[in-house]
């Protein structure tokens, strides 16, 4: 049960729209990832707000098909 | 995941978090971790000298289902300091890496190891 990048950055940013996201394939299974997700929408939240946000994008992926994805998220400096 | 989440289980999360300052949800125990994830966190809270109590969530299927409800968060670990949701092993590391999860902890009251 393995996911493709695209994918995954496809659906963050069907979720987050003006997001920037970055990537990586960790051990290049197709299982483990990092992402970095830039976001407008992340101004003003808590961390566990940020991830929620992006959790919700990957709309019940994560946890499932995709077991492994650490994430970083910030909002863009002004 | 349409299996909605029951009060029994609700109530036992609400009084474990309450019962205790710092609470982590994670699979295997503190001494025998059997995820990288869990075992992460809870080499951090030892570095710290953080006194927590270990909820296996493997060995108990309601919980480990129950628990992604309660907080809206899909993975485990996760940890809880006097009941609030503090975040998974992502959050956890960067806060400890930004030197931010020892001043969080003190603020909450929470006993740490002098580094």
């Amino acid at each position: 049960m393995a996911m493709d990048a695209a994918t995954i950055e496809r659906l963050i940013k069907d979720g987050l729209p003006d997001a920037q996201v970055s990537i990586e394939d960790l051990r290049g299974d197709g299982d483990h990832y990092a992402a970095h997700v830039i976001s407008r929408a992340f101004k003003g939240k808590s961390r566990v707000q940020q991830h929620q946000m992006v959790y919700q994008a990957l709309r019940g992926r994560m946890g499932n098909e995709l077991h492994a994805l650490a994430l970083q998220t910030s909002a863009p400096e002004d | 995941m349409n299996t909605s989440i029951n009060n029994t289980v609700v109530e036992r999360i609400k009084r474990d978090i309450a019962d205790h300052p710092v609470v982590l949800y994670m699979k295997g125990t503190p001494v025998f971790p059997q995820c990288g994830f869990s075992a992460a966190v809870v080499q951090i809270l030892t570095h710290m000298g953080v006194k927590f109590k270990g909820i296996d969530v493997l060995s108990d299927p309601e919980i480990r289902q129950g628990i992604k409800e309660f907080s809206s968060w899909p993975t485990i670990p996760q940890l809880y300091v006097k009941g609030e949701f503090v975040g998974g092993c992502d959050i956890i590391r960067e806060m400890f890496e930004a030197g931010e999860l020892g001043d969080f902890l003190k603020n909450k009251g929470v006993e740490t190891r002098a580094a």
